[in-house]
Order: C-alpha cells, then structure tokens, then sequence
C-alpha cells in the first residue's frame, strides 16, 4: 500500500510557518539572563514538530537543519548548555533561513540551501564547544547487540536459540508475549517451551505479573528480524538469541539446558516445562507479508512532486476556470490565501444559521402550497425572519473570512528589535487590541504598508537615547500598535513618543516641489497631510530603513485600493499618529446608490464628503468648458457621470440634479447624479474576471431586483478627471 | 475494527495518521495534545494509543502515566511516536508504561506495520 504523502504538505506548510512564528516570538521574549524555561520548551516544541514532520513527508534538508537548531535548544532546556545572546541571534537568522527554504519548498522551488550551511558550520562551531548531547550517540538500540553472530537467513542448516524472560511488568506495559511469538513464527517454524519456574503458590499469585520465562527455537529469519520482535522490551528483558547450526533435533537437548541460572531460590525444585504451540493456524501471516525492504522510500517519490497550491483570493467570488487545470502547478505570488483555518465556533454558528433557513424556507414553501390573503401576516412574518436569516448568515459567512490582527502584528516584534538595534535606538513595541478581527484578505494586504509606517516612526520617529534623554524624555522610545472596530471599519494606529513631525521642513520641501506656494495658509493637519503626496521625503540622508523614495504616497495608495484611508495627527516633541481605517472586508461594500438616467451606480459610501444640491452661484466656470462648484473656501471640480459612462441622464442642467462631493487620493470632486436612491450593503463581483476592466469601474454588484449595478471607482474617475482637465469625455467604454 | 486514539500537536501528522490508519480500516479519533487525549480516552474506549512525546499542555510522557493509572487502560498498547536523535524519550516512555514506540520520520506503510502487529 502506498499513500500520497504529498496530500499533507499544505497543512505540513501551514503549521511549519506557524511554528516558525511561534519560535520567532519566543526567541524575541528570550532575555538571556533570566528566561522561562517554558518559553525554550515552546520554542524547542516548534523546532522539533518541524523537524519531523519535515522527515515524515520527505523534505530530507529541512529535517537535517532542524535537527542542529533543535539540538542546541535541546541543551539549553536541559540546562547542559548556558544561553548566550549569540545563540538568540543565529537562531533567529534560522528562523528566517527555514522561512525561506519552506516557502521555497512550497512553491516547488529548488531551496537556496546557502544559508543554511553556513548558519549549520555556526551550529557546529557552537555545539563543539562542550556539547554533552550528540545526535549521533543516539542510535537504534540494534547496535548494542553483538552482531558477529548474526548469521544469515538463508543458512539452510540451522536455526535460532532464544532464552526470553521478560520482566515481571511487561503486560503492564501492554506488551504481549504471545503478540511476540506470532511475530517470530511469521518468519518461520517455532516451537516454545514455557519455563515456569517461577510461577509463586496461587494464593500469592498477581494475574498481572509476568512469571513465565521461555525457550524459543526458531526456524528462519534474520538476526535484524528478531530483534525488531524484541526491540520494545529487550532493556528490561533477560534474552539471549544464538545461533545453532545444524538440525532441530540435535539442539533440542540444547535448549533444556539453555536457560542461565537465574531463579536462584527455585533451583531445588526440578525445572518443569511444558511444551506450547503457538496458534498453529497464524492468522498474522498475511498482515506481516509486506517485508520493510519493499517499502517506497518516501523521499525519492515525493521531492519531484511540487506542491500544488489552490488558490482562492477573496475578490475572485467567480471562479476562474484558469486555475482549475491541475497540470499545472500555480506558482502562486500569495500562498498564504491557499486555505483558511477557521474556529469550530464560527462553523457551528454557520450550520446553526443555516438550519434555521431550512426551517424559514420549508414554513415559507409550506405558506405558499395554499395561499389566501387570509395568511398574509403570516408570509410577511416568514419573509421578516428569511431576511433576518439571511443576514445572520451573511455575518456569520462574513467571520469565517476573519482572523486576529494578530496574525498581522506578530511580525513587528522582530522587525523592531533588528531595526532599532541597526539605528542604535532604545524602542519598546506595544500591542494593543491584538485579538481585533479583520478579513483574511484585508490583511494579508496592510502588512506592507504598516510595515512602511513602522519603519517611518522608527527612524524619523523616535529620536536617539541621548537625544530622548536632552529633551527630558525616557531613553527608551515607545511605538505602540493598537487596532480596534469603529462603526463598520477596523482602525489600526501606529503610535511613537517621537519627536513628531517637522512642520516646518515639510513646508519648505513642499514649497521647493511646487506642491503648495508660500502664499497658502495652511493648517498643521493641512501641512502634515502634504507628506502622503508622491515623491515627498524629508529624510536628509538616505538610510537603509526608510526614505528611499518609496514614500508615504504609495502607503497612502495602498490603503486606499483596500477602501481604507490613512491620515495622521503629530504634536512636536511628543510623537505621532498615524490612522488607518480599513473596511472589515473587500467583499462587501457600504454603497450609496445613485441614478444617472436609468442606470444604477453606486458609490463607496466612506468616499462621499457630502451631496448637495446646486445653487448656480455655486458654480464658476474656468477655461471654457471646466465647470467648478466653490465649496466654502475650496473650489471643487465637477464631473458628469453621464459623460464620463457614456449614459443618457435624464438632467443635463447640473441645477435640476445633484453633485455628490467625493473624496479621493487628496482631491476631491463633485460627481454630478440624477438622483440619490438607497445606502445598502452590496456585494463585489469582480466585473474584470467576468468582464473586462473598465476605467472608472471597481466592479458590479446585483441589485435586489436582479439588475446589474456597476460600483463607480472613485479614484479611477479622479484620474480620469484630472487627465482630460474637465473636457467633455466620450468614454470608450459602454456600461455593461 | 480496532479503535485508536492518535494524539499529536502536528496537525499534519494527525491527518496522515489518521488517513493511513482508516484507510487501513481501523476506527480512529484525534488529540492534539496529552490532556485532550486523556479526556476522550475517558469517555470512550480504545484499544491502542498512538501518541506524539513532545507536546503541549500535557507531554506524551505524562499522559502514558495518567492512562496507566486508569483501570482501563491498564494493558491497553501504547505506542510512543519519538524521533532517533531523543533515545532517552524512549527509556522515558518505558519507565512510564508505553508499550513501544515508532520512530519519526516513519512512512505510512511502517506505521501501519507496526500497529497491526501490536493488534495482531
């Protein structure tokens, strides 16, 4: 029989990189001088479960590293080995090495095994040191055994002595003899001869103890083979195996003599033996008849196999039929989204839920096989609950998708300990609201830009010890991380006790760029926003860390593609704020539904500043065709959704309609709209995989009466906007 | 069929565990650690314990002991599943009353060897 091993590696993978994390946060707890020992057992737990899953399923190079990591941890728990903060550092680098050759391993990439032989010469320089623990003094118990006499299975003429005594304990153990005889007898003839010398006077007899000792001659089988039948018990056995060339019969007086003198107290008595044959029938025979030698070696059969990753990304809600061919294997860019691990709670919830929709539906069927008006109180109470089952079961669909922020934030404690001791800073990093849930999806992708963020407060952030300690602060900076749920949105804040933003350079550089001109009153918060505009960095010199250029603009973007936003409020001297609001889920989107003659768009609700009604006051017109409605003290550029989609309004007089203001990549603009229908939940299909992309357009959603309604991407139409500078636009694209 | 309880922290041993010992026939529940594996065991019966050694909460060290101590598992095989390099898990074990132990890493095919000639 041979299984697939192959249909575990996803789950091998997925606890791998889990354990790597959970060793990754226990190497960062170490403090050398005083650590919990329960802290190293976890670690060690980690390293070791790896290590032989890694063996089991047939990754042979992650075994072997394993294994040098793990025994260094092996003598630190056992106290043979003093933890020095060498050792935390190289094992974190192989952590991260692990890390890699995993993921390589994942994708079905040949592993970079480089680094790992260096950092394995690191281990063996540390282990030589006064090791007590060597792996190789850990061998099978065979070894022990004098092999010299081990003659072969094939010797036509002879045949094996045993003198088995087991320990007066061993059923306690649940060892069987008997299960040992017919082990041997499946290798060929048996005869047994019980010793029951030592069997005590019935009144003293415990049926649980093992008196009986035997003789044992046994036709065929190797020396190996006999072993392994003993191999549980042979160290707290007395067993002597020869053997006996030449015939059965002449050895047989061998045997009476056999047994070494170790009943002393019953020698008086004559040895009584009784002759005892084991189930002649040997039922085991066909169970035993696959020899170990047969055996597939698991290595060879698994390592051409890559591992086939499924992948399912949340905004595909329509399947792709791409991804279906299994020839090949997808080298998918996110591998983390091939599956979820989801808590028994939510499922129960879930059936739950759907039970009670079974229920509603056969009472709604049942309503409706004989209807009259006279149950109309009863149908619109039916339909009252099928709405409330559909939404729990929404909601509870909705948690399945959702996991702790924690699984985002447990990559910050060691991103913080390397960078602050790459920037000689002192910093604390504190977790706040780690148990906050977000969608899988959602997260997967704000890792990047906090990570950005992080760096930023690192290194503009919080300011030197000696400088901390000039400004009559504490020498050790704080960067704190706190996420929380706020109406419908999860808010995520990147906190430093730093210097704060430098208001005034951000104003220079920004002069310098062209971005403001010296004459705009601005506000702090209007200054500190100019940050997030593209190609804005204030860092005199380029570190390693931050201030590569990358800036604050693509953090910004790569909130906003999340729905999100991203803002941040700063006091000189004592830190900054940094805010991102993220929608719980990519899935569904808090729409504002808008007529444009007799299509239905929809507008990201948390992108609308505000709608109104036009006053021809309000609007001035600037270089011919531009039209601009002054808002207050800002002058807001207006956009025809009727042109831009190419759609017959029912008002073309932008005083007979009204202008939704939309807030977008820092600018805003008005949209001008027949009419503002509903705010409603509505559900992402994606218009590009059953489509194609259109500009202007996030996606589609289906309307409660079974229209399609396409959700207007308000970035996309701030481009737009900005590229034909309010000219009349005959869009390329119908809506579908 | 006989009826084991496999325990192990590594969920995707428990899976290949599981799968070879029923597609093999046998009745199989999962533990994933030595306090859970003690609280099926007690409420059901089984007539071999397939136990991982390191694990949290309770090691497979100490759950060998706390089965041994209940009448119903008194005699009941139970196999440790160690690797090579912890030899002095298996003298452990056996102080505590396993019955034996596999070796990690073991392929199927030797897992369910070993089992059957433990049940045979």
């Amino acid at each position: 029989m041979s299984i697939d091993l192959s249909q575990f590696h996803q789950v091998f993978f997925e606890e791998s990189f889990e354990g790597l994390d959970s060793m990754e946060g226990g190497l960062l707890d170490l403090n050398p001088d005083d650590f919990d020992v329960e802290t190293i057992n976890t670690i060690f737990r980690a390293a070791h479960s790896i290590k032989g899953g890694a063996g089991t399923f047939g990754f042979q190079v992650v075994a072997d590293f394993t294994h040098v990591v793990e025994t260094l941890l092996d003598e630190i728990r056992a106290g043979s080995r003093a933890l020095e903060a060498p050792h935390v550092d190289v094992l974190l680098r192989s952590v991260d090495c692990l890390r890699d050759i995993m993921q390589a391993l994942q994708d079905g990439d040949e592993p970079d095994m480089s680094t790992a032989d260096t950092l394995k010469a690191e281990f063996v320089a540390i282990l030589s040191g006064a090791s007590e623990c060597t792996p190789e003094s850990a061998v099978s118990p065979d070894s022990n055994l004098d092999e010299s006499d081990g003659a072969s299975d094939e010797t036509p003429s002879g045949h094996w002595e045993i003198y088995f005594k087991p320990d007066a304990d061993v059923l306690r153990t649940g060892n069987e003899p008997v299960r040992m005889f017919r082990e041997l007898e499946s290798l060929g003839r048996l005869t047994t001869e019980v010793v029951v010398c030592d069997v005590p006077a019935f009144s003293s007899l415990e049926p649980e103890t093992c008196y009986f000792a035997w003789n044992l001659t046994l036709e065929g089988g190797s020396r190996e083979e006999v072993d392994e039948v003993f191999e549980w018990v042979i160290d707290e056995s007395e067993l002597s195996i020869r053997w006996v060339h030449g015939g059965l019969t002449e050895s047989a007086k061998n045997t009476t003599q056999s047994p070494p003198a170790t009943t002393t107290d019953n020698n008086q008595q004559p040895v009584e033996s009784g002759s005892t044959s084991v189930d002649d029938s040997a039922p085991t025979k066909e169970m035993l008849s696959e020899p170990e030698a047969d055996l597939p070696e698991p290595e060879q059969e698994l390592e051409s196999k890559p591992v086939e990753a499924v992948v399912s990304s949340a905004a595909s809600v329509a399947g792709d039929k791409k991804t279906e061919s299994p020839k090949k294997p997808q080298k998918s860019s996110s591998p983390e989204s091939t599956s979820i691990r989801v808590g028994i709670d939510k499922i129960d919830s879930l059936i739950n839920m759907v039970g009670e929709l079974v229920i509603t539906q056969s009472m709604l069927g049942q309503l409706g096989s004989d209807f009259d008006m006279g149950k109309l109180v009863r149908l619109q109470e039916g339909l009252a609950q099928l709405e409330q089952n559909t939404r729990e079961l929404q909601e509870s669909v909705m948690r399945i998708r959702m996991l702790p922020i924690s699984f985002t934030f447990s990559r910050f404690p060691r991103l913080v300990r390397d960078l602050s001791k790459a920037m000689d800073k002192k910093i604390d990093l504190v977790l706040l609201g780690e148990n906050t849930e977000l969608d899988k999806t959602v997260m997967e992708k704000i890792g990047d830009p906090m990570v950005h963020l992080i760096r930023n407060s690192l290194d503009h952030g919080i300011e030197k010890p000696a400088d901390r300690l000039a400004a009559g602060k504490p020498e050790t900076g704080t960067i704190t991380l706190n996420a929380f749920h706020q109406g419908g949105n999860i808010v995520i804040q990147i906190i430093d006790d730093g210097k704060g933003l430098d208001r005034d350079r951000i104003l220079m550089k920004a002069i310098e760029n062209g971005l403001v001109s010296k004459d705009d009153n601005l506000t702090d918060e209007q200054i500190y926003e100019l940050i997030f505009h593209a190609g804005f960095s204030t860092a005199e010199t380029i570190s390693d860390i931050s201030g590569r250029g990358v800036g604050m603009d693509v953090v910004r973007r790569n909130i906003q593609e999340l729905n999100g936003s991203v803002e941040v409020q700063s006091m000189p001297g004592e830190g900054s704020t940094f805010t991102i609001r993220l929608p719980l889920t990519l899935a569904i989107l808090d729409g504002q539904l808008v007529r444009v003659g007799e299509e239905v768009f929809i507008l990201p609700l948390v992108s609308i500043v505000e709608s109104l009604q036009v006053d021809l006051g309000m609007i001035n017109n600037v270089g011919g065709n531009n039209e601009v409605l002054r808002l207050r003290n800002e002058y807001v550029p207006i956009v025809k959704l009727h042109e831009l989609l190419d759609v017959e309004p029912e008002n073309y007089e932008l005083e007979k309609g009204l202008l939704v203001v939309v807030e977008g990549d820092n600018s805003k603009v008005g949209l001008f709209v027949d009419d503002l229908l509903a705010q409603q939940q509505v559900v992402i299909k994606s218009l590009e995989q059953n489509y194609q992309k259109v500009d202007g357009i996030s996606g589609a959603t289906i309307l409660g009466d079974g229209k399609v309604a396409l959700i207007v991407d308000i970035s996309g139409v701030l481009r737009i906007a900005s590229k034909v500078k309010g000219k009349p636009v005959s869009a390329d694209h119908q809506a579908a | 069929m006989p009826k084991i309880l496999a325990v192990d922290d590594s969920a995707s041993m428990r899976q290949m565990v599981t799968f070879t010992l029923k597609g093999a026939g046998f009745e199989v529940e999962e533990a994933a650690d030595g306090q859970q594996a003690l609280n099926i065991a007690k409420t059901s019966g089984f007539d071999l314990v397939l136990s991982d050694v390191n694990m949290p909460v309770m090691d497979g060290i100490q759950l060998v002991k706390e089965l041994r101590a209940l009448a119903e598992y008194k005699f009941t095989p139970i196999l440790m599943l160690t690797t090579e390099s912890a030899s002095d898990k298996k003298v452990e074990g056996k102080q505590a009353g396993a019955t034996g132990w596999i070796v990690k890493p073991f392929n199927p095919d030797q897992l369910l060897n070993t089992i059957k000639k433990v049940l045979g």
